[in-house]
């Protein structure tokens, strides 16, 4: 089939199961223009030379050709996820302050007794049960529990801000056929509606301080000065929601191929200390970021022979980089030992995941507590059925059953 | 690999980063025999950079910089001995203590030293002080805890600078006394030097350029202060004197190999030469003590005391001392280094000095980010950035592949107007039709060399 249709096959739901051997064929062809004139890359040296390359933006208003499916809510400017420097680095930097080292240096270490709680108290619920929803009974639950505890958001509001999320990540989502209006729509709302919400708890603790990063982004004060209401609000709706959505298929995305290869699985139980290298080696083998769809060359940049356009679509396809064999042996196969390991499971260069030391602490504790808990435990269906998105890709369930029960 | 190479003695003389990892290695890749670890300072391995920066805040002890054991090593350690000498036809190392420890292979990885203040009576005085050492730094920090009215620190390079750093975090008065125009000048030209001026002013350092320490004034075995060239007096009860390293090459003068102030000379795969310039095959260098050529650098011999290079130089050492001839690699890493001071995270790639020209290439001077390219003869040689270390991998490509100078436009924060100006630096020795370089592969064992003839 012609390279020029890559784009359209791999967002098409019927591959969201195994969009890999797509990925191969893109990598046969290097960097593939599409129909629509997107450039796709998928193999390993190029991805790296764009990612750190000054010239490739993150702001899809350099785009010569307006995406409506990218539009930035209006009244609200873009996370800093979306933005380039110097403003990108000011906001990261502001957001980083309470999240990480040098300013912070505790602040994730002080989770992990929090984590090994929740997942201890998450997997009790599962000893009795024949048949377990590993998204809805853990999965899910984990990651989001503690990202809001992390930012400060009650536990009483948590099934709000649920319903949030899922409507601004179902905003993000491909759909070819379908008008995408009335849910980017909703996806606007509830990103309007979760940002009023979150700013109005850092309002309240303006002063007024408690232990969360919420506080600490209303009232640190650094060298780069602190966060306006709108910049405020902006990052604290990013932080959350790449806290709940990425980590929760990360988990069921570990468990789903440890159950698909039992001697790993098996391996993982007789020597725990191996699991920090599993979870990278899940990061490569299936990433919970597939592709990055907005970035712009902000000038003619050539990369693989091929010269790509300034303010062209960029589609950087992560998942399909980790599998390239110019840089890793055997790369279709999962290999919890695997070593030199420089995946893009977090991406690279200066958008890396913020996140990435919270979500590899989180998918260590929540793997090891369920292979500790789980009893024969066995996938009951296998593709599961997955989440719509070809981006944040994941099952929606996973139906696990255990022997004996 | 063969029976021959996975067995037999190693010795490692130099305890500290290089020599831990390059231990690390041999055992890493199978070595079986016997191997043993020969430092002159009592420590364990430790690491050395916070001892300029987070142990002169106080933010961590002297003592808990020890570098943390990657794998069990199965060595016998030698500590607090150091090698006197090198019988190369023995195979010996002879010890301070007498003993004489036969070796199959050698690494040499004796690093560096504090350069001492020139006079040794006004050195000895209470209150002078080096940074090389965890002792060192141990005994600095108890001298900056008993709040002095002001330290004098003795060269602005870069441990010089960080020292100064520390202290007015501290809020003690200091004075920097530079023998050239600007801080870091020797490392970053001096147009980034020229920068690096304003922000020691600017974080209230009492900055003298462009004069030396004529000497060092003490009462009663105590320093009280320093006269320096243009006949002015500093009062001071504290002096750190940063003039640099020494190589430790002494213990091998008798050794017959290429070894002196400047270095061990050895070949891209760190074997040492011989004084006659023949390349021996049981002998190896690692680390700051190394001098060794680098094809990006037209193949002059180059000596980096940087943390990276130790690291990388130590692994490729202990790869080829076991591996036969064919599978043998070369030290082929682009230099790296950093340093934080005044708050702020700087970083290198390349070589700075190796440059006629430097260029803003990314955010703008009165920023708190930036991002400095160094070109030569139109390639691009080295970058330095300013809380931008991220962007450090672009330029290191842009090196490795010997791309043109200046970069191309378009990054999001390349100011429009932003033009190469002269680098400042001392002008590198240079062939007349030298040939580019450029280095293949992103895998170590795929990192080769590509000459492309003048045109």
């Amino acid at each position: 089939m012609s390279s020029e249709t890559l784009f359209r096959r791999i967002t098409d739901y019927a591959h969201r199961a195994d969009p890999y051997p797509l990925y191969a064929e893109l990598r046969e062809h290097g960097v593939a223009r599409q129909e629509d004139g997107k450039y796709l890359v998928g193999t390993y040296n190029e991805i790296t030379a764009l990612l750190h390359d000054p010239r490739i933006s993150s702001d899809v208003r350099n785009r010569t050709e307006p995406d409506p499916d990218l539009q930035p809510v209006e009244g609200l400017p873009p996370a800093f996820i979306g933005r380039d420097d110097p403003e990108h680095d000011r906001l990261r930097r502001l957001a980083m302050r309470p999240f990480g080292p040098p300013h912070s240096p505790g602040r994730i270490d002080t989770l992990l007794d929090d984590i090994a709680r929740i997942a201890g108290q998450l997997a009790d619920g599962l000893r009795d049960k024949e048949r377990i929803d590993l998204v809805e009974d853990f999965a899910f639950p984990l990651p989001v529990t503690v990202i809001c505890d992390l930012l400060g958001v009650p536990a009483e509001d948590i099934p709000q801000v649920h319903t949030w999320a899922d409507t601004v990540v179902s905003g993000l989502d491909f759909a070819p056929g379908e008008d995408p209006g009335p849910r980017r729509r909703a996806a606007h709302e509830a990103r309007m509606a979760m940002g009023l919400y979150l700013g109005g708890l850092a309002e309240k603790r303006r002063g007024r301080p408690t232990d969360d990063m919420l506080s600490a982004l209303a009232n640190d004060e650094g060298p780069d000065g602190r966060l306006t209401q709108e910049e405020l609000m902006v990052t604290a709706v990013l932080l959350l929601i790449a806290g709940h959505e990425t980590t929760v298929n990360l988990i069921t995305n570990g468990m789903l191929t440890l159950l698909r290869n039992p001697e790993a699985l098996e391996r993982l139980r007789k020597e725990p200390e191996l699991m920090p290298r599993a979870v990278e080696e899940l990061l490569r083998y299936e990433p919970p970021v597939q592709f990055l769809p907005q970035r712009t060359p902000l000038a003619d940049v050539e990369v693989g022979g091929v010269t790509i356009p300034k303010g062209v679509p960029l589609v950087l396809v992560l998942a399909s980089g980790n599998r390239d064999p110019l840089r890793f042996a055997d790369p279709d196969r999962f290999d919890p030992a695997r070593r030199d390991n420089v995946h893009f499971g977090f991406g690279s260069g200066v958008h890396s995941c913020f996140g990435a030391p919270l979500a590899r602490l989180e998918t260590q504790i929540a793997l090891t507590t369920l292979i500790n808990c789980l009893d024969g435990p066995r996938l009951l269906e296998d593709p599961p059925v997955y989440r719509n998105s070809p981006v944040l890709r994941g099952p929606r369930h996973l139906p696990i059953g255990q022997t004996g029960r | 690999m063969s029976g021959e190479t996975r067995d037999g003695r190693i010795v490692i003389v130099g305890a500290s980063l290089a020599g831990l990892r390059a231990a690390e290695t041999l055992r890493e890749e199978g070595f079986e025999g016997e191997l043993t670890l020969v430092g002159d300072e009592a420590h364990p391995p430790y690491d050395r950079p916070p001892l300029s920066k987070q142990v002169l805040l106080g933010r961590a002890g002297a003592g808990q910089c020890g570098l943390p054991a990657r794998r069990e090593l199965n060595a016998t350690w030698k500590l607090g001995v150091a090698a006197t000498g090198l019988d190369p036809l023995g195979k010996n190392v002879l010890l301070a203590d007498g003993e004489h420890l036969p070796f199959d292979r050698l690494l040499i990885a004796t690093g560096t030293r504090a350069r001492p203040w020139p006079n040794p009576q006004e050195g000895a005085l209470e209150g002078v002080f080096t940074v090389r050492t965890s002792d060192d730094s141990a005994r600095l920090a108890a001298a900056l805890d008993a709040g002095p009215r002001r330290v004098l620190v003795i060269g602005a390079g870069f441990t010089g600078s960080e020292v100064a750093s520390a202290c007015r975090e501290r809020g003690l008065e200091v004075t920097v006394a530079e023998r050239g125009r600007a801080p870091l000048i020797g490392a970053l030209g001096g147009t980034v030097g020229d920068w690096a001026t304003k922000l020691q002013r600017a974080h209230g350092v009492d900055l003298r350029c462009g004069v030396t320490v004529t000497a060092l004034k003490g009462t009663d075995g105590r320093l009280t202060g320093a006269e320096l060239s243009d006949g002015s007096r500093i009062e001071a009860d504290v002096a750190v004197v940063c003039l640099g390293a020494v190589r430790n090459t002494e213990w091998l003068a008798d050794s017959g190999l290429a070894a002196g102030p400047r270095g061990v000379a050895c070949d891209a795969g760190c074997r040492v030469f011989t004084m006659y310039g023949i390349v021996t095959d049981d002998v190896f260098v690692a680390g700051d003590v190394a001098r060794f050529p680098h094809p990006l650098f037209e193949y002059q011999l180059i000596a980096l005391e940087h943390w990276g290079n130790a690291v990388a130089q130590a692994e490729v050492a202990a790869h080829n001392m076991i591996s036969p001839g064919p599978r043998r690699r070369p030290h082929l890493a682009v230099p790296t280094f950093w340093s934080s001071q005044f708050g702020l995270n700087i970083k290198s790639v390349g070589v700075p000095t190796f440059s006629d020209q430097v260029v803003l290439a990314q955010g703008t001077p009165g920023d708190r980010r930036l991002v400095a390219v160094y070109g030569y003869r139109g390639r691009i040689t080295a970058a330095v950035t300013v809380n931008r270390a991220k962007w450090l991998e672009h330029y290191q490509r842009l090196i490795e592949s010997a791309a043109p100078f200046p970069p191309g436009p378009g990054a999001a924060d390349h100011l429009a107007d932003s033009e190469p100006v002269p680098s400042d630096v001392p002008d590198p020795r240079v062939l007349t039709h030298g040939p580019t370089v450029a280095l293949t592969g992103h895998l170590p064992d795929r990192r080769l060399t590509l000459i492309r003839p003048a045109g």
